[in-house]
């Protein structure tokens, strides 16, 4: 109580060079915050966008199924599984269809990936009551993306090919119906959604599907022969791999930022324990222990940090609230990188993050001020009083 | 241990190394201080007046002999006991004031009464009685750089006398002053030493300082050479 006492008092006396320590020390704990509110927040939509757009509570693959090399694709469907008949009567789990095709829009050629979807599921946010409507031509629908890539509109015609089980390739027109704005790209760039028994009907492959998509409120994951259970975290392995890695990227940011903080706080100390030589043998002629002088010149470093939490509580806390509200709005183009992100990103700032980045500053500012600190008890006091350099 | 004294020194020797041999600062000292005097030891510089006050004081031990101070053996203390001792007991003023910088001349004060754990409003009372006896109760929220000389010691008197102590150890407490604030100042700690009892022993060699002295110890290299009690 003592030291703190001490320490306030030494500090407020100190004026600018306290200040001046404190201000930066709490912009870093603000921007660790921030941007760490702001990852947390990315990753939650992320996932919430991922899970309602494209792999719901889990899925069943065809065994053949690689998403990552689409000359598996001709192999990789076959019939309905029995024991999936019956989740997929009830809509808990959907078909899906998967093939390779083409879109000639204005005569270009654009590979791209025809997935065969029920109009009437309700496991993903896909429109897919949008492929009901009545049309000469076949009824698709499509993403921004998708749209923005192929130069498409909604209510354009135009042509795609596709090749059938037996290879022979065969073509149509469809009829853009829809197309939806959705911020998970591996559902939207270079794909094309149509009525699944179209497609089954297209490729000759009646009451056939590439994959299960299970619905988000429904458990499953029992054995089916022929078919494999991939559960919702491996399905977002590769997401949260990638915000892991963006954590990691800024974090080397905020070590450096922290560092300088640190070097200047430990650059105080030590010049405070240079200069106030004759203060600490002040201190010990009169009553004050060696340890005792050690701690106040500890708390005095660590309250640097308390004092920053402080000042970035009162300017952090009013920013942050405010931005949790009104969202940290992505620059023009992000959607293009091809990673899941929002437009409009609704950063979260946990108990949990603010508590541990403020403990996390807190102990090093202390052992940094601990560490020069210490040569106050190795100091000759007679010679201290004198303020002769040691 | 002599009635009534509070400092006993017998056979005091203190060696200082200089690189492989070493240097006697203090040789065979022999001394008693009784409660409520006003001594002063004096001599030249280098005679040692300095390393016996911080033996004294309880900052420094030593080499050999013995120094019992308020009853306790210095070169038998332990850092933290020394420092119990000086917080409660002892009072010091210094050459070049060595008040803190950052605080008003009220928290200066004040300083020693937090040591001891004093309430709020016995130190506000302890502190201005103690400004007052020093003539400085008007700057009370002054720091030292806004302060005289004269003033800042006079600020440093009431930070040793502010808890009352048995023993004030003031060394070359005139040394920085002009002739006048030096006057002041030891009227001012003459008339504690008799209001209050308690025990001054100074180290110098100014002779405004010895006209003042009840008693005068002269040391030369180390040695006490003459130790008279002034009458008048």
């Amino acid at each position: 109580m003592l030291s703190l006492k001490l320490a306030w008092r030494n500090l407020v006396g100190a004026g600018l060079r306290t200040w001046l320590n404190v201000i930066v020390l709490a912009f870093v704990l603000f921007m660790m915050i921030w941007h760490y509110g702001i990852l947390d927040g990315w990753n939650y939509q992320a996932n919430r966008d991922m899970q309602a757009w494209e792999v719901g509570n889990g899925q069943y693959w065809h065994q053949n199924y690689d998403p990552y090399d689409f000359f598996t694709l001709e192999e990789s469907h076959s019939k309905i599984p029995e024991p999936l008949k019956k989740a997929t009567s009830d809509g808990i789990v959907t078909p899906v269809l998967i093939t390779q095709g083409s879109v000639y829009p204005d005569g270009r050629i654009q590979s791209m990936l025809l997935k065969g979807i029920s109009p009437d599921q309700k496991v993903i946010a896909i429109p897919s009551a949008e492929l009901n409507i009545e049309s000469e031509e076949i009824p698709v629908v499509i993403g921004r993306r998708m749209a923005k890539n192929c130069k498409l509109q909604e209510g354009d015609v135009t042509t795609i090919r596709w090749r059938d089980v037996n290879r022979t390739f065969d073509a149509a027109e469809v009829k853009i119906a829809k197309v939806f704005n959705c911020n998970v790209p591996n559902v939207d760039a270079g794909q094309m959604y149509i009525h699944i028994e179209k497609l089954r009907e297209m490729m000759q492959a009646p009451d056939e599907a590439t994959m299960f998509i299970i619905r988000e409120d429904f458990e499953m994951g029992e054995a089916v022969s022929g078919w494999e259970y991939k559960d919702y975290d491996f399905l977002m392995t590769e997401m949260n791999e990638m915000m892991k890695m963006k954590k990691v990227g800024g974090s080397f940011i905020y070590v450096i930022l922290l560092l300088l903080a640190m070097l200047a706080i430990f650059d105080t100390q030590v010049l405070s324990i240079f200069r106030r030589q004759k203060e600490i043998g002040t201190y010990i002629a009169m009553g004050m222990t060696r340890r005792q002088v050690v701690s106040l010149f500890t708390v005095e470093g660590a309250m640097h940090a308390i004092l920053a939490v402080i000042i970035g509580a009162i300017y952090g806390i009013p920013f942050l609230l405010w931005q949790m509200n009104l969202g940290f709005t992505m620059p023009a183009g992000t959607d293009d990188f091809g990673i899941t992100i929002a437009e409009t990103i609704f950063p979260i700032y946990g108990a949990g993050l603010i508590l541990t980045t403020v403990l996390l500053v807190l102990i090093i500012t202390t052992i940094v001020s601990y560490m020069p600190a210490r040569k106050i008890s190795k100091m000759n006091p007679t010679d201290a009083i004198k303020g002769k350099i040691q | 241990m002599e009635q009534n004294s509070i400092v006993t020194i017998s056979g005091l020797i203190k060696r200082f190394p200089i690189g492989k041999g070493h240097f006697t600062a203090l040789n065979g000292i022999d001394l008693t201080f009784g409660k409520g005097q006003f001594a002063g030891v004096v001599g030249p510089s280098g005679s040692g007046k300095t390393t016996l006050l911080n033996i004294i004081g309880t900052l420094d031990s030593p080499t050999e002999g013995n120094a019992n101070v308020l009853g306790q053996e210095v070169g038998k203390l332990s850092t933290k006991k020394a420092a119990v001792l000086r917080r409660q007991h002892m009072g010091f003023i210094f050459q070049t004031y060595n008040l803190l910088p950052v605080y008003t001349v009220f928290e200066n004060v004040e300083f020693p009464l937090l040591l001891l754990n004093i309430s709020r409003s016995e130190r506000k009372k302890a502190v201005m009685d103690a400004l007052d006896w020093v003539g400085i109760a008007d700057k009370v929220k002054s720091r030292p750089a806004q302060l005289s000389g004269g003033e800042c010691q006079r600020v440093a008197i009431a930070r040793a006398m502010v808890k009352k102590p048995e023993l004030v150890l003031a060394d070359e407490p005139t040394a920085n002053l002009d002739s006048e604030n030096s006057h002041h100042i030891l009227q001012t700690m003459e008339n504690l030493n008799k209001d209050l009892q308690t025990t001054f022993i100074f180290a110098t060699h100014d002779d405004k300082v010895i006209k003042y002295l009840k008693r005068k110890i002269l040391l030369e290299d180390g040695k006490v050479t003459a130790d008279d009690i002034i009458t008048n």
